[in-house]
């Protein structure tokens, strides 16, 4: 093979690649494109049929953030969110921190089994037990409040988050708190004092993850809340601002907007140490 | 761990408490116990509620629950909607799951080259997977939208669409299907990638080399070399994505709410409705438990493939 034929088969490959690229990103790109460009058309744009839809055929307008600030609960919804969010990052971290400790260290050969049978019942899907905790919350006098909701999110929480953690206690040398021991730490106070501090970035990965997964849940929401001020976003939008035959497009696509871009960013820093939970350590 | 026990313990008189903290065993139980007590109480207890509420007359508002055998498994077996909601689930599980392992395993490739650019493609990518599934999916509910679709209106401005023909998406029964597994596709797509991308990223370079030097071409090195090595990873990317679509319910309650005529009824919607607005706990326990043999299967399998990695 001759040089100019070699160096226009790697043209044509990069080429190629970057299509490959291109199509790729727009599959799943465009719909966060299509909402944010209807958030802030105007509804005399949208309705028009005549007009070109991927661009402003009338100056963009603020009208309908407008009214889904002013004229929704939107609001309302985004503070429980982030209220049940707080509440479920704290109890996940309450028990999730120690467990994984404990299976990382303390547990020995059984601690294995152990650990593989919680991660196991992250696979225990919410369709599967909905229709039970509809019960157990009505017994618990909770439905229709937050409290049901901080009640049963940790279900899904603490198996992932107990499984991420071991990972990351399992990466700190034993020698460091050896070392502590021998300073005259115990065990308990080598783990609060200088395990916990050392694996600040696991803990700041798990609480990313709850609120993510808070921000996710549906099934338990719809089946448990029915008054509008009771929602949470991910509930909230599709059932309150999705009813009957009018759809407020521009708002129920901000909506959308708002929530899902600041969480995308969030996320993206800690995307390896999640895939590393999923792989279930089958990479070393 | 004992002989650190005994070089701690040693220099000086310990309360009780200090005691506790040191032994290992006690204080592993202790530490876990919380965990283990909230799972069990949070995770099996429904669960085995559930299995009762299937061989009940269980309802919302009655509080005394009778035993009934398996009456409400010969009613759901007896439905024409039951067993429609099956082979849905099967169709838009298979479907969706297939797409996904092919798709991401090419996107993952070409991730896997340097390029300029490449944190905001993969922000761009992972989008879908880390916006709210609800929320993304109403984005497609304007995407599908009757008379406003943008599928539509592209189609026609390319002319690619016939002059009296205007696909109602979500409202034919086969396109109905295929907007859900569309939606599912794109949804689960990046958690594939990523992971299929982690697998790629643990093949040790000299391997790539030693396959270059032995003159291995592309589909060579890919059928050879490439998608063995991944496979086990693979395997578990396809795992996570048929639990996640199998016993998933948003997607078809946000876009279809298993319409028209139940042709996109999935086992996890069918349960909804039924237990939920239709207020038949029973009925609707015993549909959902009809998620949990594929379940086992899949879990089985990710213990086969976790030991077998551990082996080698």
């Amino acid at each position: 093979m001759n040089a100019t034929a070699f160096t226009w088969k790697r043209r044509a490959a990069k080429v190629g690649h970057t299509v490959l690229i291109a199509a790729f990103v727009i599959f799943t790109a465009f719909p966060f494109y299509w909402m944010f460009i209807t958030t802030f058309k105007s509804t005399l744009d949208l309705v028009d049929t005549q007009n070109n839809p991927y661009v402003f055929n009338q100056p963009p307008t603020l009208e309908n953030l407008d009214a889904l600030f002013f004229g929704t609960q939107y609001g309302v919804w985004v503070w429980n969110t982030a209220l049940v969010g707080i509440l479920v990052v704290i109890i996940t971290l309450l028990l999730a921190v120690p467990a994984g400790y404990s299976l990382a260290r303390l547990s020995g050969r059984w601690g294995r089994q152990l650990a593989v049978a919680i991660f196991l019942t992250y696979l225990i899907p919410p369709t599967i037990l909905f229709i039970p905790f509809s019960r157990i919350v009505g017994e618990l006098g909770l439905q229709d409040t937050l409290w049901s909701l901080v009640l049963v999110y940790p279900s899904f929480t603490v198996p992932f988050c107990t499984w991420l953690m071991m990972g990351f206690f399992k990466a700190v040398p034993p020698d460091i708190e050896e070392a502590a021991m021998m300073d005259g730490l115990s065990r308990f106070g080598a783990f609060v004092k200088v395990v916990v501090p050392l694996s600040s970035a696991g803990i700041l990965t798990i609480v990313i993850f709850t609120l993510t997964l808070v921000m996710q849940e549906f099934i338990y929401a719809l089946t448990f809340i029915t008054s509008s001020s009771q929602y949470t976003v991910s509930v909230g939008v599709p059932t309150f601002l999705v009813r009957g035959d009018v759809y407020f497009w521009g708002s129920l696509m901000g909506a959308c907007l708002i929530v899902s871009i600041p969480i995308a960013i969030l996320y993206n820093f800690f995307l390896d140490r999640f895939v590393a939970g999923f792989t279930v350590g089958a990479i070393k | 761990m004992s002989a650190i026990d005994t070089r701690v313990t040693t220099p000086l008189a310990r309360s009780h408490r200090a005691h506790l903290a040191d032994n290992d065993g006690a204080l592993g139980s202790w530490l876990l116990a919380p965990a283990v007590v909230y799972i069990v109480l949070l995770v099996a207890f429904p669960f085995l509620l559930s299995m009762y509420y299937s061989v009940s007359d269980a309802t919302v508002g009655n509080t005394a629950v009778r035993f009934v055998g398996l009456q409400n498994f010969e009613r759901i077996m007896q439905s024409n909607t039951f067993w429609r909601s099956m082979a849905n689930t099967f169709v838009f599980t298979l479907m969706s799951q297939l797409l996904v392992v092919v798709l991401a395993k090419t996107l993952a490739m070409a991730l896997y080259k340097d390029f300029r650019g490449k944190w905001i493609v993969r922000l761009l990518i992972l989008l879908p997977w880390v916006a709210p599934i609800s929320l993304g999916t109403i984005g497609w509910l304007w995407i599908f939208d009757p008379v406003y679709s943008i599928i539509n209106w592209t189609l026609r401005a390319s002319s690619l669409l016939p002059a009296n023909t205007w696909p109602i998406w979500l409202g034919q029964p086969n396109l109905a299907m295929v907007s859900i597994v569309l939606v599912d596709v794109w949804r689960l797509l990046p958690l594939a990638t990523v992971i299929i991308l982690a697998g790629l990223s643990s093949i040790p370079q000299d391997i790539h080399d030693a396959a270059e030097m032995d003159g291995a071409g592309f589909w060579r090195h890919l059928f050879q070399i490439n998608i063995p090595l991944v496979m086990p990873i693979m395997l578990i990317a396809l795992l996570f994505g048929i639990v996640f679509t199998f016993t998933d319910m948003i997607i078809v309650y946000v876009l279809t709410r298993g319409g028209p005529f139940d042709t996109t009824q999935v086992l996890a919607s069918l349960a909804f409705f039924t237990g939920v607005p239709g207020g038949d706990l029973a009925e609707g326990a015993a549909i959902s438990l009809f998620l949990f043999p594929l379940l086992v299967a899949v879990v089985i399998l990710l213990l086969t493939i976790a030991r077998r990695t551990e082996i080698t």
